[in-house]
């Protein structure tokens, strides 16, 4: 499998993904600079964190009007996968490949701890290595993470299965004991109607070594191989 | 090389104000101070010039009351590569790799405002890492705050911690680690001390020193701003007196400016463009032209109108004496330019050439074509002010006899008061506002270990760091609570399982020009000095913040240590965590009940009085290098040092960490009263959990260490024998509930 990942001036976790990525396929993904519109063909495309554009204006908003992203509209278009996390779910939101909005954390403050997160289904490329209802443990580090999307929106993720995290408690309860930003319905992560592309605000990439932080984060990275190569 | 003599000397600037006295006053030079120009310069100096003297001769910048204490403290090793007097240590750790690290203040700003006070200092100490070719890989930061009941204690942690996690967050560097005190004495002057330790190849470390004539100063970064000017002294006597001229003395940060800098500055770093590089900290422009041309032994040439600036209308006085953030200062090879150029508007950051270096050692200044400061560089150096101010130490108090102080009615009410006191309390609320995982090297994370512990990137060694002070053992005797923190800094890296190497002070005090301060600033560095020359532990950089004082009320003197050690496979590190059942717990080191200036007495009996513990050198490292070697041969499951609190709260503090309960009580025989054995605060202790205890016990008595069984673990509460029991749940509740709970009241 061949991975990309996007560069923008004040991304802070490329690197962090980019070893997530290694470790899964021994293979360093392509980093992109946020300038350039012309990179190589990839079966993948991630959007990491940090705060592109420092995150001034509105999270991602900037990100969303650069050339890269211009590119990586086209090729969501044509059904290559994108994954965005954190700031990167910010950014592809932005670009209007997926439904919703995040908003600042209800609490206002910015928040690192590790999360519960409920997977919500097995059936897509992203989370195909985990079962439906199985709980894992990874961190969330962001100020801007509360997602929000009005009543109609909502009843479409439901129904069309494209919701694909929720926050819960360490039993798999879902309620606001385990949500960390106040997201409706604790929402952690959505996809596209096709499932190609996934936003989550968690960190499943610093979940990848039983010495730091833990492993749940690993398979997701090793279901995405499976499902591309 | 000789000082040329002055052949152009400067234009008066229009509007540009006659010295009077009063102005050399308004810029903190004393009169003989202002002799001494005189005569260095031989004429009467421009406003420029004047305010070139008072900034670099500041407490801050000189370090004029201060000199010659720290001159006492160990600074060499053979594993340091550069200690005091660049702007970090360097250490070396092996594999060709060393850790750079420094921790400086930023205690008025944060004071006067919190949020850019607190970020700016984050800023600063990253600048000062990555301008030696570092990649900054941690933060910690050490916080002092009031009296939690002070009507501004609540609002200064809000904005210290939202800056702090704001400019640290934003650049991506993970926060790590760090501590939280209130008291009362802190009520007028906060403080805020941040570290950063980055890491370098050996072969590729950059340093300030200019060499080369002829060869171009080039300025990077942000443009320059009116932003910490001397602001509040100079109103009078700007050159236009206008309302901006009026602004506030504190920076504004831009972390997302400086996560360009960083990546640009160390892509410029790969090439072989750079011969010296300094960040522009205190003193902006003047103290980073000055210090490069003066270690390099040169002259230099600025053109100040080329510098980049934010606003218009800008005049010299203001360029060299703003403390705008996020710029620096480089001599680059010549020819390498546009090499550079092209670097920095890659990442859309101004670059000019600003001047060149001379043979002269004179600072030339100009300004659209007139020169507007001449100034001799070496005797600003040799002949600046350095006072030894009077000094009177502070008498060794009487010691505070155990008999003396109540055990507690209520046990268990004693160790939950213990447990939610401010100084004890979870500081979770503080950390959860860091991203301390950023990077996925964080091996011990917060609040788990009593240091943190971080992976080098690519291999399996590990940093252990910490910062420690124990303030209140410093203001009742500063020798021993001098030696007390190096001593706490040592034993917190050692209880993770690696090898102590070098530390950097950050020496917070009041007004230098009272004996009774000065002979704290005395005794403090009397008592790390030798702490650091006993435990092989270096001074490599460190930082003086003096006159931390509020309408005559002083701080408490809070010497803080910062350190940072190694350890070859970080799989081998351990936390402080109680996560099984079943293990025995080990006291190392020995028990006398030391109730003298403990946290009981303070918060139990409301008395801070006594002599604060003696600290043995001797037993500290026989002990450390003991507990280190039972964690090396994998014998040691969990350890935890003790210091504030004592036994009781260690063992507290273990359970709830790792939600696992204990059982214990207190050896046959031991004679020591209850209270004194469960609450003292003896130095040199440690806990262990472990399953073989036998065997450490067997090896301790060999190396003529003090070990005792003292219980196992298992259940979910915590049970001294006769004396406790409480169930973990309601020790964690009141744990981690204070802070929340003070954060969220609006009262």
């Amino acid at each position: 499998m061949k991975a990309a990942v996007l560069v923008f001036p004040g991304s802070n976790r490329e690197g962090d993904v980019a070893q997530a990525i290694e470790l899964v396929t021994g293979q360093r993904p392509q980093m992109v600079w946020h300038g350039d519109g012309d990179f190589d063909k990839t079966d993948l495309i991630v959007v990491p964190g940090g705060f592109s554009y420092g995150d001034y204006l509105r999270c991602g908003a900037m990100a969303a009007q650069s050339p890269v992203m211009a590119e990586v509209k086209r090729r969501a278009a044509k059904g290559v996968p994108v994954l965005g996390i954190c700031n990167g779910f910010q950014i592809v939101t932005e670009a209007g490949l997926l439904p919703g909005t995040l908003m600042r954390n209800s609490h206002l403050k910015f928040v690192c701890a590790d999360v519960h997160l409920k997977v919500e289904t097995s059936q897509s490329l992203f989370t195909n290595r985990y079962q439906a209802g199985q709980v894992i443990k990874v961190p969330v580090a962001h100020a801007e993470g509360n997602y929000f999307a009005d009543a109609d929106t909502l009843k479409k993720l439901e129904d069309r299965g494209q919701i694909a995290f929720r926050y819960c408690a360490p039993d798999g309860t879902v309620d606001g004991t385990g949500n960390p930003n106040g997201s409706i319905k604790n929402i952690a992560g959505v996809f596209n109607e096709t499932k190609t592309v996934m936003g989550l605000m968690p960190h499943p990439e610093n979940a990848t070594e039983p010495l730091f932080g833990g492993t749940d984060g690993k398979a997701l990275f090793e279901g995405i191989v499976e499902a591309l190569t | 090389m000789t000082i040329a003599a002055e052949k152009n000397p400067p234009v008066k600037l229009p509007n540009e104000p006659t010295i009077t006295p009063q102005v050399v006053a308004e810029h903190g030079l004393a009169p003989d101070e202002y002799e001494r120009l005189l005569k260095i310069m031989g004429r009467t100096p421009t406003m420029v010039e004047l305010g070139i003297f008072s900034a670099m001769w500041s407490e801050h910048c000189s370090y004029k009351s201060s000199k010659v204490w720290l001159k006492k403290l160990p600074t060499k090793a053979p594993w340091v590569i550069q200690g005091p007097g660049e702007n970090a240590g360097v250490i070396d750790i092996g594999d060709g790799q060393a850790a750079v690290f420094k921790m400086e203040s930023h205690n008025h700003p944060s004071y006067i405002e919190p949020y850019q006070g607190a970020a700016t200092g984050v800023g600063g100490i990253m600048r000062d890492v990555f301008t030696m070719g570092a990649r900054p890989v941690a933060n910690l930061n050490a916080l002092r705050f009031g009296d939690p009941s002070h009507p501004k204690t609540r609002h200064l942690v809000s904005g210290v911690v939202a800056g702090i996690g704001g400019y640290g967050n934003c650049m991506g560097i993970p926060t790590v680690g760090g501590e939280t005190n209130f008291h009362a004495a802190y009520n007028g002057n906060i403080l805020v001390n941040a570290m950063t330790v980055g890491i370098a190849p050996t072969d590729k470390i950059f340093y300030a020193a200019a060499a080369g004539l002829g060869n171009p100063m080039v300025y990077v970064g942000s443009k320059t701003g009116r932003d910490g000017i001397h602001g509040a002294t100079m109103s009078s006597t700007e050159f236009n007196e206008d309302s901006e001229s009026k602004r506030p003395t504190v920076q504004v940060g831009d972390p997302f400016v400086e996560k360009l800098l960083l990546e640009a500055c160390l892509e410029l770093m790969a090439t072989d463009a750079i011969i010296a590089i300094q960040d522009m900290g205190a003193a902006g422009l003047t103290s980073s032209s000055f210090e490069m041309a003066a270690k390099g032994g040169l002259g230099l040439e600025m053109a100040l109108d080329k510098v980049p600036m934010r606003e218009e209308g800008m005049n010299p006085y203001e360029l060299m004496l703003s403390e705008s953030q996020e710029r620096m200062l480089i001599v680059l090879k010549p020819g390498r330019e546009e090499l550079a150029r092209k670097i920095f508007e890659k990442w859309e950051l101004d670059f000019a050439v600003v001047g060149h270096l001379t043979d002269t050692e004179r600072m030339v200044l100009s300004w659209h074509g007139d020169i507007v400061a001449n100034i001799p560089i070496p005797p600003l150096v040799t002949e600046a002010p350095m006072y030894e101010r009077p000094w009177k130490l502070t008498e060794l108090p009487a010691t505070l006899d155990a008999a003396k102080v109540p055990a507690p009615k209520d046990w268990n009410a004693s160790l939950i008061a213990l447990m939610s006191c401010p100084d004890l309390a979870s500081k979770a609320w503080i950390w959860h506002q860091y991203d301390h995982l950023i990077l996925g090297n964080t091996a011990v994370r917060p609040q788990d270990g009593d240091a943190a512990v971080v992976r080098i990137a690519g291999g399996h060694k590990g940093l252990a760091m910490t910062s420690d002070c124990t303030p209140r053992y410093v203001q009742a005797h500063p020798e021993t609570g001098g030696r007390q923190a190096v001593a706490e800094a040592w034993r917190n890296i050692t209880a993770t399982g690696a090898r102590p190497l070098a530390v950097t002070d950050n020496m917070n005090f009041g007004n230098p020009q009272k004996p009774e301060i000065m002979g704290q600033f005395a005794g403090a560095v009397m008592g790390i000095a030798e702490a650091c020359k006993a435990l092989d532990f270096p001074v490599v950089s460190g930082n003086v913040s003096l006159y931390n004082e509020t309408e005559g009320r002083p701080i408490l003197p809070t010497p803080t240590i910062g350190a940072v050690g190694v350890i070859a496979d970080i799989g081998k590190t351990v936390g402080s965590r109680l996560t099984k059942a079943g293990l025995r717990i080990v006291l190392v080191g020995e028990t006398k009940g030391w109730l003298g200036q403990s946290l009981y007495l303070r918060e139990a009996c409301k008395r801070e009085e006594g002599a604060p513990p003696p600290v043995d050198l001797a037993a500290e490292r026989r002990n450390g290098d003991f507990v280190r070697a039972q964690i090396d041969a994998r014998r040691v499951a969990a350890c935890h040092d003790l210091s504030d609190g004592g036994l009781l709260v260690g063992l507290a503090e273990m359970c709830i960490a790792g939600g696992t309960g204990m059982e214990v009580a207190q050896p046959a025989g031991n004679g020591v009263p209850s209270h004194a054995f469960f609450y003292g605060e003896d130095q040199g202790r440690y806990l262990i959990a472990t399953g073989v205890a036998d065997e450490i016990v067997a090896e301790a008595r060999k190396a003529g260490v003090p070990a005792v069984v003292i219980g196992h673990s298992g259940g979910t509460s915590l049970v001294v024998k006769d004396l406790v029991s409480l169930k973990l749940d309601d020790i964690k509740a009141a744990h981690e509930g204070w802070l929340p709970a003070y954060m969220n009241a609006t009262e």
